[in-house]
């Protein structure tokens, strides 16, 4: 189901911590990343590797924010709307964003590429505003910055 | 000003074991290691009165003395770089520019507690930090700093950096370790504490990173040199990450007991000359406090806890003349409603109720009653959950009510709504 890399990077982490299931967020990640989002299939066979069932992954997998369950587009813009986000203006940043991708929170662009969601502290308040698409960060965010950070991705 | 934590922050490739080493790096664990038993250091750490720096305060060297001597089971330390407290950003900094000295911290407290195996628990939205740590790991275990035989003394301790994956609730000690063993990240009920019953039931000591980055200095320059740098009862320096309403926001290192209102102004003050209207200083369940409070208090455990907020975790949220208190409470309610992890009915029930009852008021649809409840809501979770986290919650609403009620009422009188 998986690449080569993949299911080798798997094997590592299984073989990492004193009690397998403890690699099981890490595999996630890996999972994730394979495929995109964790489908129900991508659980199954996640449980099959190490040992767990289908629900024991269910239940993890579904407790944690970054794991996400349906597809999601290539970039995921994730705006922090926390209160020293919010004290700096996230709030007009979430319009700007709208505006600029034509969706709201929580939607998809049309063609896949960005899912705008709103995210609770990513510990960047220093750097507030700030968000995070798919892994980087992206702070002390303006309207004009954010136009920039967005038409950059390709 | 002494600079302890962040005296390495500014030089350039900080990162990296050469650099840590011209400047007085892996210094403390040669010593700790060939001078030093694991009792003689939890001493030193108890002398130093270093306090958790993740929120709690606790003592550290007393949490590592809970460690049983005799245990049959492995002992593990885990360093807590779940740093989700909405206002906190200061663990950032140690990961990213100084992570060595996290690494040293941590051979010597899992030495002074006989651990072979310890743990970063890191969040998951720092995976350019896991990534960084992971290099450092490697760095150090290719030159006898960690893994076998550490600077050839026999003593063995591996690390490995575990990724969380967005849950506040992690950051609480034993919601972290069900996360670490794979689960959902439910806290535990304590007793058992993890020092005797923590990962895979094996005594644990779980730390914040800051709180494992102070432990060099104090094996270098002893326990009674760290204490002298803060108050009494809460030793050292820490880092306070300043957010919002200020000129310069960003980490700023300042000894134990510091005036809040001379931090403020080393930040360049409040934005644009306005005027301060409220601090929270801790992290957003630290309990608000007004600019007259602001004025003259101290940064430590003691004095803020005796004006009933608290030192938490550092981060120190400025607000000015311009903000509504209604609607930064808000924010702050929203995220604990969105984070409880819902295992006990106080938190849960009790935090969507008062989602609810701000969305009424900020919609120009509450009542006199509805500010009330606010107080009765939080009143009735506080001290009533599994975790702190129901606790936070009640403190981040309750003393902002009572303060700013004035602020509340507006709302009421319909003079104000907000599209929530």
């Amino acid at each position: 189901m998986f690449s080569q890399q993949a299911e080798k990077r798997i094997d590592e982490l299984l073989a990492k911590y004193p009690q397998k299931r403890s690699a099981l967020l890490p595999i996630l990640y890996v999972a994730q990343a394979e495929n995109g989002y964790l489908s129900d299939d991508v659980m199954e066979y996640v449980a099959q590797r190490m040992g767990l069932t289908y629900l024991d992954v269910l239940s993890t997998a579904s407790f944690y924010t970054m794991f996400y369950r349906r597809p999601v587009g290539k970039y995921v813009v994730q705006l922090c709307t926390n209160v020293s986000c919010w004290l700096m203006g996230s709030d007009h940043i979430e319009k700007c964003i709208e505006r600029k991708l034509g969706i709201r929170l929580g939607e998809t662009t049309p063609d896949g590429k960005f899912t705008f969601v709103e995210v609770e502290c990513i510990g960047a308040c220093g750097g507030a505003p700030a968000m995070q698409v798919n892994f980087d960060y992206h702070e002390n965010l303006t309207p004009d910055k954010v136009d920039q950070i967005l038409d950059a991705l390709p | 000003m002494e600079k302890v934590l962040s005296a390495r922050f500014d030089i350039p490739n900080s990162h990296t074991l050469d650099v840590y080493l011209q400047h007085g790096g892996y210094r403390a664990l040669q010593k700790a290691l060939t001078e030093m038993t694991p009792e003689q250091i939890t001493e030193e750490v108890k002398k130093s009165a270093l306090r958790g720096r993740g929120g709690a305060g606790f003592s550290t060297g007393l949490k590592w003395s809970f460690v049983p001597k005799d245990s049959p089971k492995p002992i593990y330390l885990v360093v807590n770089a779940d740093e989700s407290e909405p206002g906190t950003f200061k663990d950032r900094p140690i990961m990213e520019k100084d992570p060595h000295a996290l690494l040293e911290g941590m051979m010597i407290a899992a030495y002074a507690i006989s651990s072979h195996l310890a743990f970063i628990y890191i969040r998951g939205e720092y995976w350019y930090l896991k990534e960084r740590l992971e290099q450092a790991i490697e760095e150090a275990r290719a030159r006898g700093y960690v893994g076998k035989n550490i600077l050839g003394t026999g003593f063995d301790c591996d690390v490995i950096v575990h990724p969380g994956a967005g849950a506040y609730i992690c950051g609480e000690e034993t919601a972290l370790l069900e996360s670490l063993e794979g689960k959902r990240g439910y806290p535990r009920i304590k007793p058992p504490f993890p020092a005797l019953v923590g990962l895979y039931g094996c005594p644990t000591v779980v730390n914040n990173v800051e709180t494992i980055a102070s432990v060099p200095p104090i094996i270098v320059n002893g326990g009674d040199w760290f204490r002298r740098l803060g108050t009494e009862k809460s030793g050292g320096t820490r880092l306070f990450a300043v957010s919002g309403h200020v000129e310069r926001p960003g980490v700023y290192e300042r000894p134990l007991g510091y005036p809040l209102k001379q931090l403020i102004e080393d930040c360049g003050g409040v934005r644009g000359g306005r005027k301060l209207k409220a601090v929270i200083p801790g992290g957003t369940s630290a309990p608000i406090l007004t600019a007259e409070e602001a004025e003259t208090i101290t940064l430590d455990f003691e004095a803020l806890a005796a004006i009933g907020s608290m030192l938490g975790s550092g981060g120190v949220i400025v607000m000015d003349e311009t903000t509504d208190i209604v609607q930064a409470t808000y924010r702050s309610i929203k995220f604990y409603e969105h984070e409880s992890c819902g295992w006990c009915v106080p938190c849960r029930e009790g935090t969507n109720w008062l989602v609810k009852i701000f969305r009424r008021l900020l919609r120009g649809g509450g009542t006199e009653r509805d500010i009330d409840m606010l107080i009765e809501l939080s009143d009735n979770m506080f001290g009533r959950t599994h975790c702190p986290l129901g606790d936070a919650a009640a403190w981040a609403v309750a003393p902002a009510v009572k303060k700013f009620r004035a602020e509340f009422e507006r709302y009421v009188q319909r003079r104000v709504s907000v599209a929530v």
